[in-house]
């Protein structure tokens, strides 16, 4: 980490869009009267998606102004966690796990990869599709090594994959997939189950990288709401999210103890896999315009 | 009651003080530098840590209340050490950890020589540091005019960016990044904007947020240090004059619980250079329109010669905003000898009489009591320009919570939210008929009406006071009905009736052309005085009044002469002398008493004693120092509201710039500098 600066050039405005006005007036309704401020992080998430996951001065002040509090206030929270970008990023914003696990399955190549791909860390490409910085564990060790693109994680990486991933990015192909690379369900063992071995492959939730039917279980809000969401990704050409095709309720259903092994189930992995069990919050949840 | 035993002595604590305080009480001594008794607990400087029996690791006296700490097995008072090889040790190890990245630039810190650090490096520190990597090194910050920062030097103790939130409620600084780039700053580096933010450096435990104007200046061991009281405004905080010579070089407050707690205003503090420029060091006599140096016996003459000529009601006197009793006395004895009715030391026009008694024109609930009251009614005043201490006061009050305020006048921010009620005096008709905020504040049991000179020196200024002493009501044993003045002289003026004699013209009609001959000025200088009269000005700064004097004579601002002061509560308090007038400059008790030999009238003592001990003679109370001496009560006054028109117009606050209110003040390049960024500031904001 370093010190933390707001970038120089900054946009002369900010103001959120009608829905995420009505979505920010919702988290600040969840707190006490005179305990608004309690919603200083919803909302300075909400402003940095919409506005290309990076967060300027105006849109600090607005929350702070929003939320009556001090600006200082709200520049201490956007200084303090890294989660908020105080820099323009590129449109593809790769944050690279460098942390012991998978730097000892390899995170050093899929740096190198980077190094050369797209640049020095915290730099924009001149096409500004690519930045990327090293970060901390992101939890999802057992898939090592892996990056988050924008709220995606893409795991199992090794140069050549990472290299082609960063490739069909850059060219806008919709059959990107999300989660592992190679082919693994979840964190399931690469060469396939060592226990309960009959049910491999047949529950459709496991297996050799099969995807399971879409239609199998209709939920129509769930799709609904999975629509919404890949509307909010990052403009048509966003990667295709074949994993999510998954219906909601198997998803919910999982018990806890294998949240552990979720690394493909990271449509918003800040928010925690934890959320995902409130559909009604989901649902609430707008469309944030992703569109640097 | 809570039994505890420290170090092996037992003390009996409330359950709701800290461990810190309860070793206090015990006479052990802890180190600390994030914890200040008047902010709240932050925790995080790790620097008084004890020994707590029971506890597997050293615990945070200041964070730890005493009804937290578990008895012993068999029912024992837990025990504290303060003295353990754990806690010796624990302390050890924050110093070292606090040192790491502490620059060892001592030598060259202002801070050097009272910095909690240095001490507490000496006395828990060990003397080599294991550290062999680079320091952190931290940009220094722009925070303002009046503090300098050095942020390299910052231990991250949080009590400035506590002390902005809390006490001067501008949420100034905050502490921005996070662990080891955890910088301290405004936002964006703004300038702060409390009219307390000096009080950040005296707070900060190190050298990383000093006093600007006093940068590289002195030492704090090569000062002569004199207790005084500040004449800025009226609250009469305690102040430290530091003079080295006789040259004052910083002011600093002394703690007074029931004045100014441990705060000064930004005024009191930072006019040090305002008492050095712009000053009357010898007598001046006009002669064909410009004024000339002059030698004191040749100003006397003048005045002779024309008093010789005036008779007594064509005489007149006007005392100004920061005498002392002192020579204001004097100059009321000299005015009685020549036999003029004529003194008034109200040049802002105040409709406050004497008479009534000292509840009329006092601010009766005290300051410590604005802690204690139930409501608060704000009638033609800004608290925070007129007396910024006393309007922390009003905040920290408001923070204890369920306060009801309102407020009459201009809509300012006062640093705490209020309920505005109107511009003028016929809202304060509706409060009186119970509309309004009257309902909640007649349900008060013990509400306070603070009033302000904004609505006083005003032709309507004695109805609109009647009508807040109804709002005020009078209860048994409290009056709500408090004057809140802006001079520091006002209250001693009205306590030696200072005011005009039967048939007297009071201060506005003597500074009418025409009104009289000659006109005695000691050292008002807020009041034009139309051309015509014969003016003899007293005063310390060639300010207004002496640019419209005749004849100048030289005195002595108030670190230079041992007077007599009443704050606005009615508190009697003397300020000692801390250095000498320059040049031909005298105490203004002297000049008066050596005029009076020239005028044929003189005046009954030879030396500031005498001149004392027939003060107390004549007014006794004002031998009774910090004390508060009631008189009247306010029947009289109340049973006059809604008689006597008031006029429709809105009430404007006293003080509208609350750095340059008075001569010593606008010879301030600091201050000019901070009212300048205000301006700024204000304009901007009436801009958006």
């Amino acid at each position: 980490m370093s010190v933390r600066r707001l970038a120089e050039v900054q946009p002369a405005s900010f103001e959120f869009t009608p829905d995420n006005r009505a979505w920010a007036d919702k988290q600040i309704q969840k707190y006490p009267l005179g305990r608004q401020a309690s919603a200083i992080i919803p909302l300075l998430w909400q402003a940095q998606k919409q506005n290309g996951y990076w967060l300027p001065k105006p849109a600090i002040e607005k929350v702070a102004e929003q939320l009556g509090m001090p600006f200082i206030r709200a520049l201490e929270i956007a200084t303090f966690y890294t989660m908020f970008n105080l820099e323009p990023v590129g449109k593809f914003y790769i944050q690279m796990c460098g942390t012991t696990p998978c730097m000892l399955q390899g995170s050093d190549s899929i740096k190198t990869v980077l190094e050369r791909r797209v640049g020095p860390p915290h730099k924009v490409t001149a096409d500004g599709l690519f930045s990327w910085i090293e970060v901390e564990c992101l939890g999802a060790c057992c898939n090592a090594p892996m990056v988050q693109i924008n709220d995606d994680y893409y795991e199992d990486l090794t140069s050549e994959n990472f290299e082609k991933l960063l490739n069909d990015l850059a060219a806008g192909r919709r059959e990107v997939k999300t989660g592992s690379q190679i082919g693994r369900v979840t964190s399931e063992p690469v060469g396939g189950l060592t226990t309960l071995t009959e049910l491999w492959g047949k529950d459709g939730r496991s297996g050799p990288g099969r995807l399971p039917k879409a239609e199998a279980e209709p939920d129509h809000a769930a799709a609904a709401d999975e629509k919404a969401y890949q509307d909010a990704q990052p403009g048509a050409e966003a990667p295709l999210h074949t994993q999510m095709s998954q219906s909601q309720k198997q998803r919910t259903g999982r018990p806890e103890s294998s949240v552990a092994g979720t690394g493909t189930r990271t449509e918003r992995p800040v928010e925690g896999e934890g959320k995902k069990a409130d559909d009604a919050a989901q649902a609430s949840t707008p469309p944030s315009k992703h569109t640097p | 009651m809570t039994k505890l035993i420290v170090d092996g002595t037992e003390v009996d604590v409330p359950a709701e003080y800290t461990l810190l305080q309860a070793c206090e009480e015990a006479g052990a001594e802890i180190p600390r530098f994030c914890y200040h008794e008047r902010l709240s607990i932050a925790g995080n400087c790790r620097m008084c840590l004890v020994e707590l029996k029971g506890a597997p690791k050293p615990v945070a006296s200041c964070a730890w209340a005493v009804r937290d700490c578990r008895p012993g097995p068999n029912g024992e008072a837990p025990e504290v050490f303060t003295k353990s090889k754990m806690a010796r040790k624990a302390r050890n190890g924050v110093m070292e950890f606090l040192l790491i990245n502490h620059p060892l630039d001592c030598p060259i810190c202002d801070q050097g020589g009272e910095c909690d650090l240095q001490d507490q490096a000496m006395a828990f520190g060990v003397d080599t540091s294991r550290f062999a990597e680079n320091k952190r090194a931290v940009e220094d910050k722009y925070i303002g005019p009046l503090v300098r920062t050095s942020m390299n030097r910052c231990i991250h103790c949080t009590r400035c960016v506590r002390f902005t939130a809390e006490v001067a409620g501008t949420s100034d600084m905050g502490a921005i990044g996070r662990g080891e780039d955890m910088e301290i700053t405004t936002y964006l580096e703004t300038a702060m904007h409390s009219e307390l933010q000096g009080n950040v450096a005296d707070i900060c435990p190190v050298g990383a947020l000093l006093p600007k104007p006093y940068s590289f200046k002195a030492r704090p061991w090569e000062l002569g240090k004199t207790e005084s009281i500040d004449v800025m405004d009226a609250v009469g905080s305690a102040i430290r004059v530091d003079t080295r010579g006789r040259e004052v070089m910083r002011i600093l407050p002394r703690i007074n619980d029931a004045v100014n707690e441990e705060w000064i205003s930004d005024k009191t503090r930072q006019i040090v250079d305002g008492l050095k420029t712009q000053r009357l060091d010898r007598p001046f006599i006009r002669e064909n329109g410009r004024l000339r140096a002059a030698s004191w016996s040749e100003a006397f003459n003048a005045i002779g010669a024309r008093m010789k000529s005036a008779s007594p009601d064509r005489i007149g006197a006007i005392a100004g905003d920061l005498c002392a009793v002192e020579e204001m006395f004097a100059l009321k004895l000299l005015m009685e000898k020549l036999g003029s009715p004529n003194i008034d030391c109200r040049q802002d026009g105040a409709k406050l009489d004497p008479s009534l008694g000292r509840t009329s024109y006092l601010f009766n609930a005290t300051i410590a009591g604005i802690e204690h009251v139930d409501a608060l009614m704000i009638i033609g005043s800004n608290p925070r320009r007129e007396a910024p201490v006393l309007n922390a006061r009003i905040r920290k009050r408001w923070r204890a919570g369920n306060f009801p305020v309102g407020l009459i006048g201009e809509a300012v921010d006062l640093t705490y939210p209020y309920k505005y009620i109107g511009a003028g005096a016929g809202s304060l008709s509706d409060v009186v008929a119970g509309k309004d905020f009257g309902e909640d504040f007649a349900k008060a049991a013990k509400p306070l009406v603070i009033v302000g000179q904004g609505a006083l020196a005003r032709a309507d200024g004695a109805a609109i006071l009647a009508l807040a002493a109804k709002v005020a009501g009078t209860k048994e044993g409290w009056t709500g009905l408090s004057i809140l003045h802006t001079a520091a002289a006002r209250v001693g003026g009205l306590d030696l009736n200072f005011v005009p004699q039967a048939g007297g013209k009071d201060a506005i009609a003597m500074a009418e052309a025409g009104a009289l001959d000659v006109l005695f000025n000691l050292g008002a200088d807020e009041i034009d005085i139309a051309p015509g009269a014969f003016v003899i000005y007293q005063g310390t700064h060639g300010d207004r009044g002496a640019h419209r004097a005749d004849v100048i004579l030289p005195g002595a601002t108030y670190t230079e002469k041992s007077g007599t002061y009443v704050n606005t509560e009615g508190r009697v308090q003397i300020a000692d002398r801390a250095c000498f007038p320059p040049g031909d400059a005298r105490e203004d008790w002297a000049i008066l008493r050596a005029l009076s030999d020239v005028l044929g009238a003189r005046l009954p003592f030879d030396s500031l004693v005498q001149l004392r001990r027939l003060l107390h003679e004549r007014h006794p109370h004002f031998a009774r120092q910090d004390r508060i001496e009631r008189g009247g009560d306010l029947q009289a006054l109340a049973a006059k509201a809604g008689q006597g028109t008031t006029d429709k117009a809105g009430f404007v606050a006293a003080v509208q710039d609350f750095y340059l209110t008075n001569p010593i003040a606008r010879a301030s390049a600091v201050m000019a500098e901070c009212s300048a960024l205000a301006l700024d500031r204000q304009m901007r904001h009436a801009a958006e």
